[in-house]
């Protein structure tokens, strides 16, 4: 079911006030809402939410054969289903638009971009090898979701330990976590995702990280996903607003500077988390 | 496994002959005689890549549902034939990358479209992919201006669109299919008035220092894409005033705010 469009005062402030670069919750135009990480009993469990924004990411590792084509690598699977419990304009079962888009972009930002070396899933070559399922759920959607279901993604996967195994031969054992400790996974590099909104109006500046009212404003969106090291993993800009080169130019500027500061929140969090936990026995 | 083709060599050429920033051939056909009831259509081809685009519309929308009370709907459907690429392969229409493209399509011009003249009609755009050769996104964009333009829907400008890549530090333009998979590459699509970036999407890690040259140097080559389509659509225009009997018509005088009139006195001399 459609939410009913902003009833005309809401537009017209909202637009007015963002044209003095002020934002309705008090943010800066580039300001992103600081991100929450809470992570869970189970290695690989990370809920993250960005305000009110919340998805929960989860990993899971079972063993077995690859792809003819590919006897090398490891299998990365993502899944997400937007249902209603995230917003009320999402349908259950019904596939919308903004659900194939938001399934693309995960896809590209997680699984296409190679942040998880997949050469380091494989077992026994040809005959076994990891099969990576990376499941989102989306609990609330108050606006730019897909930075949050990017940043929970890559977050669990960064906190994931699968079994340690030994290959002797062609004979294959797999320690459990109480006999051995878990191993992380090869993590090559940390895409992290940004999304800005554009308006019609040259004199409103983009915004950072939209919230609902904002998004639905909006007139174009772009989608940055960065890493630490100054690498473009996914750029999208689907239409929209036309925009000037150095404007673009400018935003990805911005966007190496915020990705390097999420990138330090991460760890700082998935370490905190780590001293808590007790995974070998000594 | 065969040996393996170089994507630019020593010399300077890529696999397919071009040198470093050789765009492939670009051709426009824009029909004369409609065999079907679209109101606009056009077939371009980047070398070997081939998309055809219809347009139906402005036209009175289907579903009352479906009607904005003060603009357009503009509704795009992709389809890509599966003789299109080497290996045989049948996409349903529910296809997520089908989906995506089309969505792409629509979002780069709904705001190009000036929707704002036909509210509560639907313009419907149909694009099939004929031959794939890298550059799908590129031609299907390219297509749909041109079948635009050929069914009279009025747009502030033309969008043309490019892909650009990056073989270690040089860089590529208008890339094939075996290009596409090899290097780190975007598409750019521009609108050449005013050259705002309308479209940009990349799906391959590049570092930020070499993104700033790809997106200039992909701004650049849009230029020289828009000059071509400007001269077919204008020789197109000059057939068909041709053919109603245009040539007893008086020159119409050179409008200085009107985008590329220069050369319709020399349509108007040849006819």
């Amino acid at each position: 079911m459609r939410p009913p469009s902003p009833s005309i005062p809401e537009r017209e402030f909202a637009l007015s006030v963002l044209k003095q670069s002020l934002r309705l919750d008090g943010r800066t135009p580039l300001e992103m809402r600081m991100p929450a990480f809470r992570f869970g009993p189970e290695l690989g469990w990370v809920e993250c939410a960005l305000g009110k924004t919340r998805v929960v990411a989860h990993v899971d590792a079972k063993m077995v054969k690859p792809l003819p084509e590919r006897p090398f690598e490891g299998i990365i699977t993502i899944h997400s289903e937007l249902s209603p419990m995230a917003s009320t304009e999402y349908e259950a079962g019904r596939l919308s638009e903004e659900e194939v888009l938001l399934a693309r972009l995960l896809d590209k930002v997680l699984r296409r971009s190679d942040a998880v070396d997949k050469e380091s899933l494989c077992i026994l070559a040809g005959q076994r090898v990891w099969h990576l399922r990376l499941t989102l759920h989306f609990l609330a959607d108050a606006g730019n979701i897909l930075d949050c279901a990017c940043l929970a993604g890559i977050t669990a996967l960064k906190h994931f330990r699968r079994p340690d195994v030994e290959v002797i031969g062609d004979d294959v054992t797999v320690h459990p976590p109480s006999s051995r400790a878990p191993v992380p996974l090869s993590i090559n590099h940390t895409p992290l995702c940004l999304t800005f909104a554009f308006f019609i109006d040259p004199e409103t500046p983009p915004i950072l990280d939209p919230a609902q009212l904002e998004a639905t404003l909006s007139s174009g969106s772009m989608t940055l996903a960065m890493n630490a090291q100054r690498e473009l993993c996914v750029v999208q800009k689907a239409g929209g607003v036309p925009l000037p080169v150095d404007e673009i130019l400018r935003l990805v500027e911005v966007g190496v500077q915020k990705v390097k500061e999420l990138d330090v929140l991460v760890e700082a969090a998935l370490q905190e988390d780590w001293k808590g936990r007790r995974i070998e026995v000594r | 496994m065969g040996s393996r083709i170089e994507t630019l060599n020593a010399g300077g050429y890529r696999s397919d002959g071009r040198r470093q920033l050789e765009l492939r051939d670009f051709i426009i056909d824009l029909p004369t005689v409609s065999s079907s009831n679209a109101d606009g259509s056009a077939v371009v081809s980047h070398g070997l890549t081939t998309v055809m685009a219809s347009v139906f519309g402005p036209r009175e929308a289907r579903l009352r549902s479906l009607t904005l009370h003060d603009r357009a709907v503009v509704n795009v459907e992709v389809g890509i034939t599966p003789f299109s690429s080497g290996e045989r392969r049948r996409r349903g229409r529910g296809d997520k990358y089908i989906l995506e493209l089309a969505a792409a399509i629509k979002a780069t011009f709904e705001p190009v479209i000036q929707i704002h003249l036909y509210p509560r009609s639907q313009i419907d755009i149909y694009v099939q992919v004929l031959e794939q050769d890298g550059g799908m996104l590129q031609a299907s964009i390219n297509a749909t201006t041109l079948a635009l333009i050929n069914a009279g829907v009025p747009m502030s400008d033309y969008v043309a669109a490019i892909t650009c890549g990056v073989f270690s530090t040089q860089p590529l333009l208008d890339l094939t299919s075996l290009e596409e998979s090899d290097v780190p590459h975007l598409t750019l699509a521009v609108m050449p008035k005013t050259g705002k970036v309308t479209l940009v999407t990349m799906e391959t890690r590049l570092h930020v220092d070499r993104f700033e040259e790809l997106v200039r140097l992909a701004l650049l080559a849009s230029k020289v894409l828009h000059a071509e389509m400007r001269t077919a659509i204008r020789a197109h225009t000059g057939e068909l005033i041709r053919a109603m009997g245009g040539s007893r018509l008086s020159r119409v005088p050179d409008r200085e705010d009107a985008p590329g009139d220069d050369d319709q006195d020399e349509a108007m001399a040849d006819a």
